[in-house]
């Protein structure tokens, strides 16, 4: 799936992470940002390319300004930057919701 | 080699510095030999002088140790002054010996550090830019965190030797009689500064306030104190200390401290005529109010209560709760305006606070401590030293001296954001595991197995529930996940010395 427009899910709030997805060409292009990222940069992005890949994104720009949020909090934000950014917040992807 | 805290230490600074490597947090009853301050009589007529400038040149030489105490926090004008003084004049290969550094002083420090001015250093700890300074390798001799008690030890022995200390005072006579109570810039407590103008060869008072002779009640005397200089400010009044204490509404907090609260309660120690120390902060705060209560419900009264001391620990003294309050700093406005009306806040030094090489110090007779913890192990150890990134961010403070105490609470929640506070292995060693007795996190406590006692005391107390620590850290760590261990070089920057003088661990530089 190619990314529609920019979007952007979750706040600069303690414990939040704010997830900014727009278009790319060239893979997944990571721009992140957090106190944590010696111990738990590698794991952040992991976890957002998952939730790309269930969506069949292929290429995207993700900028990740992370405020120390938990594993489910990430994966939560990225899911609704992606529906946002593929526009099918109307029609979600049921299956990966589950 | 390593030592018994299975802490690698590297043999060429033991040999290299003459360090033992730490045994035990018993101190025993060795015999120790106290040093003497060289001095040059006078009869102190010409003791105040209106140019720092001066006083700095005729005493300060390249080479020397200087020191200041951090009793003004981050109100302090008097160290930036001073070292103002010192750089530009470029003075080389000086020690820093203060009590701690604050922000304040981090910038001009890392100035001093850059320019060869400054290439040894001892504190009780650093933060923010000269922490991530040190942490990057800025300074080429490792610097030595020493905590209050350990620092008291160390002059009297020797092992520190301070040619001239620069001590701000709120006021002082002609002659150098001075306290830390009075004046616009009154902090309370000269606690740590005590040591500095006991040992150091050249002592400079430094202050905007002369009063007329002779000014009592002195902490430091007239008989210690070589030069008095009149400056326009020695601090920030609004930055020394905070306001008004709040009280935290964070829910977690609170859960941590009344459980703090119900395992003093619950323990053996809670008697009339107990002694206790809480420290500053949220969750300490807190539980003073809630062993507030406790005491009132239960008519039992403390002998004392000891340590950097705030309003609401005043409190209890004048509700009579407690006898004593043995005072080394002050943290906020409250306790340190209360020094005149209590007689019963009475300042003590840092060697009477927290020495062991002594006749017996406050902490010995201490029966309860809440201490913090930026991160504790699975073998109790305590780091309150280095960042989650392994950058130094904090201060030994009293932390392994009050650790002494019968009953030692951790009190730290189980995850701070995305960073565990229990885990496998603590980053830095500041306290041994050994001293801790009990952690207590807002999902339960958990208490070191070494203490049998205290597991038949507090296994049964109401909606406590008793985890090993092992539990605890897995519990963190299905929380956060597993994080990728830091990387760092092999050059040792800093040192972290027990209150022996013994290595309990040392400090890498990190890897960027």
């Amino acid at each position: 799936m190619e990314i529609k427009k920019t979007a952007i899910a979750g706040t600069l709030e303690s414990s939040d992470v704010q997830i900014m997805l727009s278009t790319g060409s060239n893979g997944f292009e990571f721009d992140l940002e957090s106190d944590v990222a010696k111990q738990f940069g590698d794991q952040i992005k992991e976890t957002i390319t998952k939730v790309l890949e269930m969506y069949n994104v292929k290429n995207a720009k993700i900028k990740v300004v992370d405020k120390g949020a938990l594993d489910l909090v990430i994966k939560a934000r990225a899911i609704a930057a992606v529906q946002r950014a593929l526009d099918i917040v109307d029609a979600p992807k049921w299956e990966v919701l589950k | 080699m390593k030592n018994s805290i299975n802490r690698e230490i590297p043999d060429e600074i033991l040999k290299g510095k003459n360090y033992q490597a730490y045994t035990t947090d018993d101190f025993g009853t060795p015999v120790i030999q106290k040093v003497a301050p060289k001095l040059r009589a006078t009869t102190g007529s010409e003791k105040v002088v209106d140019s720092l400038e001066d006083v700095v040149l005729k005493t300060v030489k390249n080479g020397m140790t200087i020191s200041f105490h951090h009793h003004f926090r981050e109100g302090d004008y008097v160290f930036d002054k001073v070292m103002r003084i010192i750089i530009d004049h470029g003075f080389k290969d000086l020690t820093l010996a203060p009590s701690s550094l604050t922000n304040v002083m981090n910038d001009i420090v890392v100035e001093a550090i850059e320019k060869g001015v400054v290439t040894n250093i001892t504190s009780s700890g650093m933060r923010g830019s000269l922490g991530d300074a040190v942490s990057h390798g800025a300074l080429k001799n490792p610097v030595i965190f020493r905590s209050h008690g350990n620092r008291a030890r160390a002059i009297e022995t020797g092992e520190i030797k301070i040619d001239v200390a620069f001590l701000g005072v709120p006021n002082s006579d002609a002659m150098g009689n001075a306290n830390g109570m009075d004046g616009e810039t009154a902090f309370g407590s000269l606690g740590y500064a005590l040591m500095d103008a006991q040992y150091a060869e050249t002592v400079v008072l430094v202050t905007d306030n002369i009063r007329s002779y002779p000014n009592t009640p002195a902490s430091i005397k007239q008989t210690q104190v070589d030069y008095v200089v009149k400056v326009d400010a020695v601090g920030n009044p609004d930055k020394i200390g905070s306001g008004a204490t709040r009280f935290t509404k964070d829910p977690k907090e609170l859960k941590i401290a009344k459980t703090v609260n119900d395992v003093i309660t619950h323990s053996e120690y809670f008697k009339d005529g107990f002694s206790f120390q809480t420290g500053s902060g949220g969750a300490a705060l807190a539980v003073t109010r809630f062993l507030r209560q406790s005491m009132i419900n239960n008519q039992i009264k403390a002998s004392f209560a000891l340590g950097g001391i705030t309003k609401p620990t005043i409190d209890l003294l004048e509700e009579g709760l407690v006898d004593r309050v043995m005072d080394v700093q002050d943290f906020d406005k409250g306790a340190a305006e209360s020094m005149h009306q209590n007689k019963n806040q009475q300042e003590i030094d840092a060697s009477w606070y927290a020495d062991p090489a002594n006749k017996g110090a406050m902490v010995d007779a201490l029966d309860v401590v809440i201490l913090s913890a930026l991160e504790i192990d699975t073998k109790f150890n305590v780091n309150v030293m280095t960042g989650s990134d392994g950058v130094i961010r904090g201060a030994i403070g009293g932390h392994q001296d009050a650790a002494t105490a019968k009953l030692t609470i951790i009190s730290a929640p189980l995850v701070r954001g995305r960073i565990a506070t229990v885990v496998p292995d603590v980053t830095t060693v500041v306290t041994p595991g050994d001293s801790i007795d009990v952690l207590v996190t807002e999902v339960g406590i958990a208490i070191n197995p070494k203490r049998k006692d205290l597991i038949a005391s507090l296994s049964k107390i109401p909606g406590v529930p008793v985890y090993t620590i092992e539990e605890l850290q897995k519990m963190a760590q299905e929380k956060v996940g597993t994080p990728k261990p830091l990387e760092f070089n092999d050059r040792v920057v800093a040192l972290i010395e027990y209150r022996d003088g013994s290595l309990i661990d040392v400090i890498k530089k990190v890897k960027d």
